[in-house]
């Protein structure tokens, strides 16, 4: 597992391995939304938060089709399923390769931004804390509509409508909890429902992706 | 160390390709599967290998031994020789022993960028792999595609020295003859009639 991980990851900051196109996208829109919108600060600090969140989401969706894609065309993804990996294992290290060069970036990346959408003082702790809660769960859920949709040429679009349903839960939580933060409310409920909702997608998902590879591959 | 197959059938897409299939290999031996382009030669090494399963039969052989190589080598063209070569020792638990970049003449080659490499240097990487992965039972589709005469005589020289010697087995999909004593399977008989029907194997899954 260790070997798998340590390869996505060596893959994905050399050339052409897609690192950083999710900050940078996530960075853009930021960048550009106060300028959509207008400069009113009384007006940017209340859609704070769903613009960060939605941003993180489509940055996480970007390069989703990549986690499988790349190995299926170059047939190392046939290799590994015949490989003592175990598909359940391989799909987990694929999710966490996925989110530690698109979420991680993205989470850390957030307070520096929220700056620019005039977020609430108090709700940049819980932002950060959301974002490395949900993120996890957008990597996750994005492994297994990859392995729903790996072999399909330009399975991009058929990939976007079956993940985005279900990454739903996720910003619905993820933007309230630090909504509630900058309006100064209890916002420790939406956060659990998030580690929740991350905690079910990699108990469950893992054997979905896995069973959906399997299907796919033969 | 053996193979036996056992009254096996097979499918690609749904449709039947070949169907009634048995023989054995026994350790240290190889088997040559010939036949004409289409005629299931990659389906049966696909399912000997357990990436589909079997319409019907079934395939003896010791758990955790087998190998697969197919048409695609599964080499990172940004990671190097050696880093491709290690990942796969690693997969599969092992250390890269020195001698198998010499075997398949990649000495030189070791810290190239795979993307780098020709064609048939990419393909010998590919084979390295089995080197490296220490299994003994291995299904080979059309190992020497794009690789010279050199090339083959090195591989059909790891095959006879080395694998086979350390009393592995193989099953092997090629047109051109790698200078092995081996006997040969012609799947042309068994091909699966027109209209046989078979239902979708849920229980795979």
């Amino acid at each position: 597992m260790k070997a798998l991980l340590i390869r996505d990851l060596r893959l994905a900051v050399r050339a052409g391995g897609g690192f950083g196109l999710g900050l940078a996208f996530f960075l853009i829109v930021i960048v550009l939304v106060p300028f959509g919108v207008g400069p009113e600060t009384s007006l940017l600090r209340p859609i704070a938060p769903g613009i960060l969140w939605v941003a993180a989401l489509l940055a996480a969706l970007l390069s989703l089709d990549r986690i499988f894609a790349l190995d299926h065309e170059d047939g190392s993804l046939g290799l590994l399923a015949t490989s003592p990996l175990p598909m359940e294992a391989a799909t987990l290290v694929k999710a966490v390769a996925h989110w530690v060069t698109t979420g991680l970036p993205l989470t850390l990346a957030a307070p520096v931004l929220g700056v620019l959408l005039n977020l609430a003082p108090a709700a940049y702790g819980p932002m950060l804390v959301s974002l490395a809660l949900g993120t996890p769960a957008l990597s996750m859920i994005g492994t297994f509509g990859a392995a729903l949709t790996v072999g399909i040429r330009r399975g991009g679009l058929l990939l976007s409508l079956i993940v985005l349903p279900l990454y739903v839960p996720t910003l619905i939580f993820g933007a309230e909890a630090v909504r509630r933060a900058a309006d100064g409310l209890d916002y420790a409920t939406p956060l659990m429902m998030l580690a929740a909702i991350t905690a079910g997608t990699f108990a469950l998902l893992p054997f979905a992706s896995a069973a959906a590879l399997k299907m796919n591959l033969r | 160390m053996e193979l036996s197959v056992r009254n096996l059938s097979v499918a690609r897409g749904g449709m039947p390709v070949l169907e009634g299939l048995s023989f054995d290999v026994a350790a240290g031996g190889v088997l040559v599967l010939r036949g004409p382009n289409g005629v299931g030669k990659t389906t049966l090494l696909r399912t000997l290998a357990g990436l589909q399963p079997a319409l019907s039969g079934e395939v003896i052989c010791p758990e955790d031994q087998a190998a697969y190589a197919s048409h695609a080598d599964g080499v990172k063209s940004t990671l190097t020789v050696t880093e491709n070569l290690t990942f796969w020792a690693e997969v599969y638990g092992r250390d890269v022993p020195d001698d198998v970049y010499a075997a398949f003449d990649l000495t030189d080659l070791r810290d190239r960028q795979a993307g780098t490499l020709s064609a048939g240097q990419k393909r010998r990487l590919g084979l390295a792999r089995l080197g490296v992965i220490g299994r003994k039972i291995l299904f080979l589709d059309e190992p020497t595609v794009s690789l010279d005469r050199f090339s083959v005589k090195l591989f059909a020289d790891f095959l006879a020295g080395r694998h086979l010697a350390e009393g592995g087995l193989a099953v092997i999909a090629t047109h051109i003859d790698l200078g092995l004593d081996a006997p040969e399977l012609d799947l042309t008989p068994f091909k699966a009639a027109p209209d046989a029907k078979f239902g979708q194997d849920e229980a795979f899954l």
